[in-house]
């Protein structure tokens, strides 16, 4: 049971952990709108979600476990009792990175398409700020459940 | 936390930005200099940019090197001046004014963006830092 309460906080934890990441990878490209040869990245933020939240598809879909003994990982921290262990959704995996295909590639051979670049950066802002309302609302709940008023 | 990361990125391209407006203002500032004593002109200058990779798979920017255009200096017909050469021509710096004013509107434009960006940065690290609270 305290599992899930913070079931949903943690969710939208990684979700906002994940933001921050592509918010810097953008920032990067961005950066180097300029350079020459520069390729543009990003990587696929739901299945770098999926990933870091063990492929569970919202806060709610926790599975009951059989026994209430059995050390679950339900966190990203967590450290498994056996396998392999995760790596946490504040680092993306260097082979999850892709390189954005040019709609206009340039003589110089930076990829970088700024307009794209931009408006991904603010969409990104955008859906950052609504996982922090998110985990916000989470917190206002829970503690109004434990105060009972 | 990685959105810190930003300020060293954006910032990064800030410097190289602001390097290459300053590279921009002494072509501009020397584009009519002529020969000196040596017998050199001014030559024109350019900044190479090049992706410095942080640690965390971030990507910033540096000026690598400075270039000078090879371009042949200009000569321009004009007698009367006081260092005109035998035949009446002066030799002046190999600038492209209009090519370095493209450059500057370039250059600050791109500086712009990256403030805007370090300006979203900061506002989401303020909103992060209000969490669970009100």
């Amino acid at each position: 049971m305290p599992a899930r309460l913070t079931e949903s906080i943690d969710f939208h934890g990684s979700a906002l952990m994940l933001r921050a990441e592509r918010q810097k990878v953008l920032a990067g490209n961005i950066a180097n709108a300029d350079t020459p040869g520069f390729a543009a990245r990003d990587f696929d933020f739901k299945a770098a979600l999926a990933d870091a939240t063990g492929a569970q598809s919202g806060p709610a879909m926790a599975k009951p476990s059989a026994s209430a003994f059995v050390v679950s990982t339900t966190h990203i921290g967590h450290v498994a009792g056996s396998g392999s262990g995760d790596t946490g959704a504040s680092r993306i995996d260097s082979t999850a990175m892709k390189y954005r295909n040019a709609e206009q590639p340039s003589l110089d051979g930076n990829t970088v398409d700024l307009d794209r670049e931009r408006a991904n950066f603010a969409d990104n802002a955008l859906r950052y700020e609504a996982a922090l309302r998110f985990i916000n609302g989470s917190v206002r709940n829970m503690l109004s459940a434990i105060r009972g008023d | 936390m990685s959105m810190m990361k930003i300020f060293n990125i954006s910032g990064s391209a800030i410097s190289a930005q602001s390097q290459r407006l300053n590279v921009v203002a002494s072509n501009m500032a020397n584009a009519e200099s002529l020969a000196g004593p040596d017998g050199q002109t001014y030559k024109s200058r350019q900044v190479v940019f090049q992706t410095e990779p942080t640690k965390d798979g971030g990507a910033g920017v540096k000026v690598s090197s400075i270039i000078e255009d090879k371009t042949p200096a200009k000569r321009v017909y004009e007698p009367g001046h006081p260092m005109a050469d035998g035949e009446g021509f002066i030799t002046q710096s190999n600038v492209n004014v209009v090519e370095e004013m493209v450059n500057m509107m370039s250059a600050s434009r791109s500086y712009q963006n990256n403030i805007e960006v370090m300006n979203t940065a900061r506002q989401l690290l303020q909103k992060t830092l209000q969490l669970g609270q009100s």
